[in-house]
């Protein structure tokens, strides 16, 4: 059966400019009910209808789960992306309808936690938005450490400070502030659990220096949802449903597979899930993998990809789809 | 028209019957003359009228004298309900399913009226009639999870969803086929599977855990899971075994019909919104032979499946014991005609 999530009919009931790279959406059932509730760190995957081409992208909800009036993404605009945020700052207006996902949670807040220390870098700051607001309400113990470029491209920083004030630390990299890491992972106490949703390289810094000072794996969250890469097109054989397609340059894998009428099941689109995984039943060429779902041996083997990130440069590639 | 609760009992005279219709409505978990484990999950969808599976939260002719043996059960051995501290909120979810469901499916006996976060809740086959803060435990008379799960058929086990795994990390557990909520809580998905024989060398263990870390909020899934209980007992646990147990060699050629019956389990899974935990009804459906065999395919199909089922399940189900007596007396009734597959009566 497929696991894949049910849809919401919204429509888009603000849209406000956050900053110069930054802009907020907001979405409202179109029946005027309440939306689904959800747990701080999910996310929704909204539909994109630009043109001919469908886009899928997944957003953290950063509303309070208090409140399902409205669900409200930001999405920071990204010029030399593949389009996405591109088509949202531009095309989407307040009153369109849309579609989005039922929520899905994949950096979940672990609720035993006696104290949550999270750690945002530039746009990461958007699951914890909905994060602390939930664990306010509760009383939770929480504490921020948010890294931006420049104050002014500090997103909801000023929100944050105003509403959590010193639970709230802000760095900012053109006054050369820096997270003091090792200081901050050496003096939390017992039973403090650690999340960070960032750009690649802070994650892998903060799980690297995480592990070193000695801190248990499942007491490290992380959320990194990779955009897929652009990359040369290639030609792809899906064996059950008998298909043969391209992958154009600005198209990811698993696109041009929808594209074609085939249909895996997906949640998170960022190769992080799982749910797309596919076996490969020949080859002849190299995979760059950039998902974080499949182990370094998976990746090495070449008997799997994941479409959603990964693409494929060669002779010929057939899939099991 | 609302349901007749039936007057009856689960223990000392066992009372418990089916009315025909409920005889008619029966989850018969045997499409086939054979058995043997799967991962036959499919997705909690609403079924035809007048099955189990009318409203996706089944309540039914026995919902009085089943709360009322819950109470009992909670008087003599509180550890049946359990929650570990971080297991609030889920039992907040699990409380606004519950009622959302239970008065969708069935409003003449359940009523949910919200004002923001100030709710009133009507139960009137219990006599209910509670207002409380949603969020705010000191506004109940019980913890979220205990206070509807003691006005809910079924047992509930919450699960905790974390580094990969599923935690048994909450429940209601008094109406269970032989295990234990508080030997099994905090264990995850394979530490409380681990008794069961077969099915971890077929990979079903991991295969179904992939599968309900991804279930999905507003998609349910469910599966049927079966077993035999002497006498029409709800509290078969291992706390109770010496009340239970020794009723395995009770079982004579002339009391058959009246007091094998055949217990299949309702098991459906749920995603939590706001914990993102995952909720696990196990809800229980008791049938005596007398009453299943009224229904000639099932007669045959059980008689198949017990009399070919391997030794390894039979002894894990309990069965060994009285296995051979049931068989016997359950042949008479099998011409040896095909059966038609499918689950449903004739």
């Amino acid at each position: 059966m497929s696991t894949g999530t049910t849809k919401l009919d919204v429509v888009v009931s603000d849209v406000v400019p956050v900053n110069d790279l930054v802009t907020r959406f907001h979405f409202r059932r179109r029946d005027g009910e309440l939306l689904p509730t959800f747990s701080g760190g999910a996310h929704v995957v909204v539909e994109m209808r630009d043109g001919e081409r469908t886009r899928l992208n997944p957003y953290s909800l950063m509303g309070s789960p208090l409140d399902t009036r409205e669900y409200t993404i930001s999405v920071r605009r990204d010029d030399v992306g593949r389009g996405g945020s591109l088509f949202m700052h531009r095309n989407v207006k307040p009153g369109m309808e849309m579609v989005v996902s039922y929520p899905v949670n994949l950096f979940s807040l672990d609720l035993r936690a006696k104290k949550h220390l999270m750690l945002a870098g530039g746009i990461g700051i958007t699951p914890f938005m909905a994060q602390t607001a939930q664990l306010a309400a509760e009383g939770g113990n929480f504490e921020l450490h948010y890294t931006c470029r420049t104050a002014s491209l500090g997103t909801y920083a000023d929100v944050l400070r105003e509403r959590y004030d010193r639970r709230v630390r802000l760095y900012h990299d053109d006054l050369d502030e820096r997270i003091e890491l090792d200081r901050l992972l050496s003096t939390q106490p017992l039973g403090t659990h650690l999340y960070v949703c960032g750009p690649a390289g802070m994650i892998n810094w903060v799980r690297d220096r995480a592990a070193s000072l000695g801190w248990p794996s499942e007491t490290v969250h992380f959320e990194h949802f990779a955009a897929p890469q652009p990359g040369l097109p290639f030609d792809v054989t899906l064996a059950v449903s008998g298909k043969t397609i391209r992958v154009d340059e600005q198209q990811s894998l698993l696109e041009a597979i929808e594209a074609a009428g085939v249909d895996p099941p997906y949640l998170c689109r960022g190769g992080v899930c799982g749910q797309c995984e596919t076996n490969v039943i020949s080859c002849d060429g190299k995979f760059i993998h950039n998902d974080h779902w499949l182990s370094e041996e998976e990746h090495r083997s070449g008997k799997k990809i994941m479409p959603c990130v990964s693409r494929f440069e060669g002779r010929s590639l057939v899939l099991e789809r | 028209m609302g349901i007749t609760f039936r007057k009856e009992t689960f223990r000392d005279d066992f009372t418990f019957r089916n009315s025909p219709e409920h005889i008619r409505r029966f989850p018969f978990p045997f499409h086939e003359d054979a058995y043997m484990y799967a991962v036959n999950i499919e997705p909690h969808v609403v079924g035809p009228k007048g099955s189990v599976l009318e409203n996706l939260i089944d309540v039914d002719e026995h919902y009085v004298a089943e709360m009322q043996d819950r109470a009992l059960v909670l008087a003599e051995d509180p550890l049946r309900c359990q929650s570990l501290p971080h297991m609030t909120l889920a039992g907040w979810d699990l409380l606004e399913l519950l009622m959302e469901q239970q008065a969708l499916g069935y409003p003449e006996h359940f009523t949910l009226t919200r004002d923001g976060d100030r709710w009133r809740w009507i139960n009137r086959p219990l006599g209910i009639d509670d207002t409380f803060t949603f969020g705010d435990t000191s506004t109940l008379p019980y913890g979220p999870m205990e206070y509807i799960t003691r006005q809910s058929q079924g047992d509930f086990c919450i699960l905790d969803q974390r580094d990969g795994n599923l935690w048994m990390d909450a429940g209601m557990v008094t109406t269970q086929a032989d295990w234990s909520l508080d030997f099994d809580i905090g264990m995850n998905f394979f530490e409380w599977h681990a008794p069961v024989p077969l099915a971890h060398e077929k990979g079903i263990f991991v295969r179904a855990l992939k599968f309900l870390t991804n279930i999905q909020q507003g998609k349910p899934a469910r599966r049927l899971n079966w077993t035999m209980t002497i006498n029409p007992r709800l509290d078969t646990s291992p706390e109770n075994y010496h009340k239970w147990g020794p009723d395995r060699a009770t079982v004579t050629p002339e009391n058959v019909g009246d007091k094998v019956h055949l217990r299949v389990e309702l098991q459906s899974f749920w995603r939590l919104p706001r914990s993102n935990g995952i909720v696990f009804p196990i809800r229980c459906y008791l049938i005596k032979m007398d009453e299943l065999v009224t229904q000639p395919k099932w007669a045959r199909h059980l008689h198949r499946v017990i009399r070919d089922l391997p030794d390894e399940l039979a002894n894990y189900k309990g069965l060994t014991r009285y296995r051979s007596t049931l068989v016997e007396w359950l042949s008479k009734l099998d011409d040896g005609s095909p059966t038609n597959p499918g689950f449903g009566p004739d």
